[in-house]
């Protein structure tokens, strides 16, 4: 038995971890009766520990369109497909991925596990709320096929269950029509995050929506950001380019990444904007355009990073909202990206991450001061109502977690009746005192 | 549009090679001996935009099965333009030193199975006097170590025959391209611990569609594996026997 070291894209936690690559179904049934303590590992884009566990189940081989109906716009794919592979092939014939996250390197099993959103969070909800169905492996071996209306419990538990609940090696999903690759962008300045917040409420009905926020700018500019409104625009061609990244390929000095750097960068970011501005830009740096630069992850050197994504409640959240950037800003920490978004409604599935009200994602290099801050941070947003998403962490404490994730005592239920207790565990699962 | 044979054709990395050449349009035979995953990749391949796609199941050790497997191929899409042969199976080298049996069947599935489909391919495309023939062989066969020898002979054989086979055809207008890869993360290298030289399958296969259309003789993929095996080669056979299995 061979060891490799694995970890998230923050490069922290790292994990020493067997790598079982079954080629075929009926391998990986036999793999999952004979081992215990699995967890299903896509495209690793989650940055924590997630998919980190002494022995992970790569899916990444199993990455074949099964169906693709050209008129419906429904998508059956084996779930280690990633979705820049699945856009290659929709977009030239009119169709694009209801919900996509921030990078295309993640695979569709991932997509559902993690119920990822994306910039119209507040229109489409999450990626699950468009899996028409899909097929699982359970711990017990079993194979079957889950939708909201035939294992219903399981279906919800399993889209944003992070693999706890078993294996998803294929999924059914809906397309949404789309008659050109560019998108009409629109780009608003705001000097604080109350104009920011006010800015989301006014474009509502646009359908994508992120705001790009300078978080070490302080007092009477807290808050600046640049908001990024975008549509499908209505005609022009469906081509798509897809380029290959420019690679990083080794871990940057830690010093390239500091405070001044990062301050330098945002200011110059946020004075490069201009207010009101439209354009039309291609699809694949609108909705990707971290994916430019292959592995960016190790700008962070070797010792990685946390990513840090919390929502907070409406109610009261521009005020709250307020009060955690004045914390981080406190802190000095700095973040190279931040970004800001509003979210509609939960929706129905156990672990799922989006509620409505004010996301932000950070990432910090990572030192013994962020994970303190971090949970300083957690503190608060407990206070607030909040939480924090699951496929971004590696620090979260147990009864934080508990404590803001409300289903999770259902969660536990539904794998203990499918047989997935023992069977399936991450790194995560464990920390977060899940069985 | 051209016709392309692929043995193999469940392997990872000859799978990357056919979406490159179904995105092109090309026609494609698939041989491979799971129906299960054949009928898998067949429906991907359509999705991605194939236009004809044909599948043939067969243990490729079947050797009496060959005539008929190009027969096939031949007849369902009226000529072969292309052939690769990307079947093979990573040797267990420590229970073929305890068995003849396991050992025999290794040089048979690694070696004697693409000689035999070699021979036979060879004479059809010389008539023809047209044709590339890519056979996917590794940098295991460049010398013979402690630690995969078995595997590594096997691929040498392939190394040794195809140029051979090169050379012969070169004046018929047919080339013979080798692949060596180094470290290819697929399943047959399941087991081996990742690190740094280890690339994916779709590198693999752009680099051996590239070196068909452009007719080369012998590729290391990545190239690098050209500058490592030189190095392993140079080493006086005093010193090499006395190193650490590796
Ligand atoms: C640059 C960047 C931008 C991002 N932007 C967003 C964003 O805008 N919105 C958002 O929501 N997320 C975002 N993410 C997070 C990302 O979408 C999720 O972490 C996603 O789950 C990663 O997919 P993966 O295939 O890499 O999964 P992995 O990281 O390999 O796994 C993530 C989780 O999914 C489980 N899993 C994976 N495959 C399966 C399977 N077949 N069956 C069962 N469980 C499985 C794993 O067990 C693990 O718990 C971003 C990440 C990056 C790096
Ligand atoms: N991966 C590497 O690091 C590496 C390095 C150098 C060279 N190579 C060579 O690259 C080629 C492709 O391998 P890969 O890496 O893509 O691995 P792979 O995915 O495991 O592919 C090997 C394929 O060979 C098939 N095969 C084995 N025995 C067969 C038989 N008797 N009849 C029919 N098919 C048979 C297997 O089919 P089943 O699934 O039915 O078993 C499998 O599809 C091989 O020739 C290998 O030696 C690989």
């Amino acid at each position: 038995m061979t060891l490799s070291t694995i970890s998230g894209w923050g490069n922290y936690p790292k994990q020493k971890s067997q790598l079982l690559t079954p080629p075929s179904q009926d391998e990986l049934k036999a793999i999952i009766i004979k081992e215990n303590g699995l967890i299903a590992r896509g495209m690793g884009r989650s940055y924590g520990d997630s998919a980190n566990a002494p022995k992970v189940l790569r899916t990444t081989f199993y990455d074949h369109f099964i169906e693709f109906d050209e008129v419906t716009g429904r998508l059956t794919a084996e779930a280690g497909i990633t979705l820049r592979e699945i856009l290659g092939v929709i977009v030239p014939k009119g169709w694009f991925l209801p919900v996509t996250p921030g990078t295309s390197y993640v695979t569709l099993g991932g997509a559902i596990a993690s119920d990822v959103h994306g910039k119209n969070h507040h229109i489409a909800g999450t990626f699950g709320q468009h899996v028409n169905s899909m097929i699982m492996v359970l711990g017990t071996g079993e194979v079957v096929t889950v939708s909201p209306s035939s294992y219903g419990d399981l279906f919800h538990a399993t889209c944003g269950g992070m693999g706890l609940t078993g294996v998803i090696i294929s999924a059914t999903i809906q397309l949404i029509p789309i008659r050109s690759s560019l998108i009409k962008q629109k780009t608003i300045k705001a000097d604080c995050i109350e104009d920011v917040c006010e800015a989301f409420e006014n474009n509502i009905n646009v359908t994508y929506s992120v705001a790009w926020i300078d978080c070490l700018a302080k007092g009477k500019r807290l808050g600046r950001s640049i908001l990024i409104l975008g549509e499908h625009a209505k005609s022009g061609s469906l081509d798509l380019v897809i380029k290959d990244p420019i690679s990083v390929p080794l871990n940057a000095p830690t010093a390239l990444l500091n405070y001044l750097t990062m301050k330098t960068f945002n200011s110059a970011y946020w004075h490069g904007a201009k207010h009101n501005q439209n354009r039309l830009v291609p699809l694949m740096p609108y909705f990707y355009p971290l994916d430019a630069i292959g592995s960016w992850n190790k700008m962070y050197g070797k010792a990685g990073f946390l990513q840090y994504q919390f929502v907070i409640p409406k109610a009261g959240g521009v005020a709250n909202m307020r009060r955690l950037l004045e914390e981080i800003a406190k802190t000095g920490l700095g973040s190279f990206l931040a970004v800001l978004k509003q979210f509609s409604n939960a929706n129905k599935n156990l672990l799922s991450f989006p509620t409505e009200g004010y996301t932000l994602a950070l990432d910090f290099k990572l030192t013994e001061t962020t994970i303190k801050t971090l949970h300083r941070l957690d503190e608060l947003i407990v206070e607030m109502g909040g939480r924090v998403y699951l496929t971004k962490d590696a620090v979260m404490q147990e009864a934080t977690f508990k404590a803001t994730y409300h289903n999770w005592e259902v969660f536990e239920s539904v794998r203990k009746n499918y047989g997935a207790i023992g069977k399936f565990s991450s790194e995560q699962s464990k920390r977060l005192g899940l069985a | 549009m051209k016709k392309v044979l692929i043995i193999g054709a469940t392997s990872a990395i000859a799978d990357h090679c056919a979406r490159i050449w179904a995105a092109r349009g090309y026609e494609l035979f698939l041989v491979a001996r799971n129906e299960e995953r054949l009928q898998t990749i067949l429906a991907d391949l359509k999705v991605r935009g194939a236009v004809k796609v044909n599948k043939f199941c067969v243990d490729i050790n079947c050797i009496d099965q060959h005539v008929e497997l190009l027969n096939s191929a031949e007849s369902t899409m009226s000529g072969v333009d292309i052939v690769l042969l990307a079947h093979g199976t990573l040797s267990n080298q420590e229970s073929c030193e305890q068995s003849v049996e396991e050992t025999m069947g290794e040089i048979q599935t690694n070696a004697l199975s693409t000689i035999s489909l070699l021979t036979l391919i060879a004479n059809r495309f010389e008539t023809r006097k047209l044709g590339t023939i890519a056979v996917i062989s590794s940098v295991a066969g460049d010398r013979g170590r402690a630690s995969n020898y078995v595997y590594g002979s096997a691929k040498a054989m392939v190394t040794v025959f195809t140029s051979g086979l090169r050379q012969r055809l070169f004046k018929s207008n047919v080339s013979v391209v080798t692949v060596k890869p180094g470290f290819v993360d697929t399943p047959m290298t399941a087991d081996f611990k990742k690190g740094l030289l280890w690339v994916k399958p779709s590198l693999i296969a752009n680099k051996i569609v590239r070196a068909v259309d452009r007719r080369r003789s012998e590729i290391y993929a990545p190239a690098f594996w050209f500058l490592v095996m030189i190095i392993i080669k140079i080493v006086p056979m005093w010193i090499f026997k006395r190193m650490r299995r590796f």
